[in-house]
């Protein structure tokens, strides 16, 4: 879908900002940019959709070169959010959403269907949000205006820049869940730029670590963790914390073997690090598992164990 | 409170409209600021003609003056014309630093008497503050909303229109709210090189020791002044809330 070839950034003779990167990202994935500050990852995202002119190399989408069209008609069919929403504060939810669709020329009629669409795709119902203002929204409310913005002229490929880092933790957890289950819907390529780990191993189906205006590797999750190519990611994915990390990337149902156990039981779409947490909290080696209220096996301490190591059964690392 | 101030501005514009069509009205209050038996009332010009010419004379300056400083403050704040800040602040900076009076002054014998040296001086000396305001409202659009208008494609024409100028509207109006104010004020120096304004008023009453002159021209004048500098504080609140509700 999106291809990045030696792409270079200098500003006169400091040394680069981002230093011959190449990557790719398929179509229909999540890639997380992970990357301390200063690392480029932000600079990397901005080459993307031309804020930022490249010094060098190039970028192709779905194989055409991106510098054959003008930077605001490139900029029109790619998705772009920011940290802190950038929502124009004098229009309503409805015109912010429908702010590409009009720069495209679309009918009123079909921004305005457009718009309900997206509204009730984030849960927001459209007759009481449509005419309100970013103001009047809650600091969860106005980034999914900023996400339905983004995607409203159904662009194939979404850039985002720190999209949660304004929220707060209970309302990130939320508004990522949603992403997820958005993208999944939508199939939209995803590149995500984020200096949260978790975050990055949460959504990215590919996480792709930068610093120093390079790319230091670029893999699944799982892979990331089991063989990380230098010190710096290993730090960077969290060395003590990455058998945890591992768990947390599988759901309990990959882990259920046929059996009984005691105490309550836990759903089979949990994570595996939250059977972890149960069975420790609990003292037990084994716990129930359940799906939508029905017995279905149990999972036990020993393979919670064994897939916490790295190269654990039923990952491709 | 608001109901008894527009009751108040209501009683001023219908006391000012009396005034100007019927002054002879009034003859019996201003009267006693007479002496010899000098007439009550200016009666050289009529005020209502004196009041229009000024009217006039301000709004073409304030609006010829906005025009240009809201042009050079748009110009400085695009990328390319960054450079031409030091200038048009220089610039912006001169009309205000040589008062109306020395302008008109030295532009009399190039232009000769009448409203054009008046409008020169006003022009000149209205460019400041809406230049000023014109350059803290359109620098002061958030980064988050500058990056966002450009990440969704919008050419910078359309940054302009859609997203700065409406952000700033309130503040630049602010500034040609103080322009117009000041023209008003200043234009009644224009009658020194026979401009048709209210100063003319002003100043017969200054020759001939006619107190009541004096104040009819200077209370009109005042008048004007409360009157567009609440309308352009309402039109601005209006503009606020909308950002802000």
């Amino acid at each position: 879908m999106i291809r990045v070839e030696n792409l270079t950034k200098r500003y006169g003779d400091s040394p680069p900002v981002v230093d011959d990167l190449s990557m790719e990202v398929a179509a229909g994935e999540i890639c997380a940019v992970v990357g301390t500050s200063g690392s480029g990852k932000t600079t990397l995202l901005r080459m993307i959709n031309r804020l930022v002119e490249p010094s060098a190399g190039r970028v192709l989408i779905a194989g055409e070169n991106t510098r054959g069209l003008r930077g605001h008609e490139l900029r029109r069919r790619i998705g772009y959010v920011i940290q802190g929403h950038g929502l124009f504060p004098h229009w309503s939810v409805a015109q912010n959403i429908g702010t590409v669709p009009r720069l495209l020329g679309w009918k009123p009629a079909e921004i305005k269907a457009r718009v309900d669409e997206l509204l009730g795709l984030f849960g927001m119902e459209p007759a009481a949000f449509r005419d309100r203002r970013p103001a009047e929204l809650s600091g969860g409310q106005q980034q999914r205006v900023g996400v339905a913005r983004a995607l409203a002229a159904r662009p194939d490929l979404l850039l985002m820049d720190e999209p949660f880092g304004a929220l707060d933790p209970v309302i990130r957890g939320r508004a990522q869940d949603e992403l997820a289950a958005v993208q999944a819907r939508l199939g939209t390529t995803i590149m995500l730029v984020t200096h949260d780990m978790e975050e990055a191993v949460r959504l990215g189906h590919r996480i792709a670590v930068m610093d120093g205006g390079r790319l230091l590797q670029c893999a699944s999750p799982a892979e990331m963790m089991a063989r990380p190519a230098t010190p710096f990611v290993e730090a960077l994915v969290g060395g003590a914390e990455r058998p945890f990390r591992l768990l947390s990337l599988e759901r309990v149902e990959a882990a259920v073997e046929a059996g009984e156990a005691d105490g309550p039981p836990i759903d089979a779409e949990a994570s595996l690090r939250d059977a972890l947490s149960a069975c420790l909290w609990s003292g037990r080696d084994a716990l129930p598992v359940e799906r939508e209220g029905r017995r279905i096996g149990r999972v036990t301490l020993a393979a919670l164990r064994h897939r916490a190591a790295p190269g654990g059964a039923g990952r491709a690392a | 409170m608001r109901l008894l101030g527009a009751a108040w501005r209501i009683a001023l514009l219908l006391g000012l409209g009396v005034f100007l069509a019927r002054p002879d009205l009034f003859a019996p209050i201003f009267a006693p600021l007479t002496r010899f038996d000098a007439p009550a009332i200016y009666d050289g010009t009529s005020l209502l003609s004196l009041t229009l010419n000024h009217l006039a004379l301000t709004f073409a300056a304030t609006l010829a003056a906005s025009a240009l400083a809201l042009g050079l403050a748009v110009l400085v704040t695009r990328p390319a014309g960054a450079e031409f800040l030091p200038f048009s602040r220089a610039l912006a900076n001169a009309g205000q630093t040589f008062p109306p009076v020395a302008v008109l002054a030295l532009t009399v014998p190039l232009l000769g008497f009448g409203a054009a040296p008046t409008f020169l001086a006003l022009f000149l000396y209205g460019l400041l503050p809406v230049f000023e305001n014109a350059l803290a409202g359109l620098s002061g659009v958030s980064p988050g909303v500058s990056e966002a208008a450009r990440g969704s494609g919008m050419t910078g024409l359309q940054r302009l229109r859609l997203v700065e100028l409406p952000l700033a509207a309130p503040v630049i109006l602010a500034g040609i709210r103080l322009s117009a104010i000041v023209s008003l004020g200043t234009a009644t120096v224009g009658s020194t090189v026979a401009a048709k304004t209210l100063g003319e008023v002003v100043i017969a009453g200054l020759l001939s020791g006619n107190t009541a002159f004096v104040l009819q021209g200077g209370l009109i004048v005042a008048a004007l002044a409360i009157l567009i500098n609440d309308a352009f504080l309402w039109v601005e609140g209006r503009l606020r809330a909308r950002l802000a509700s």
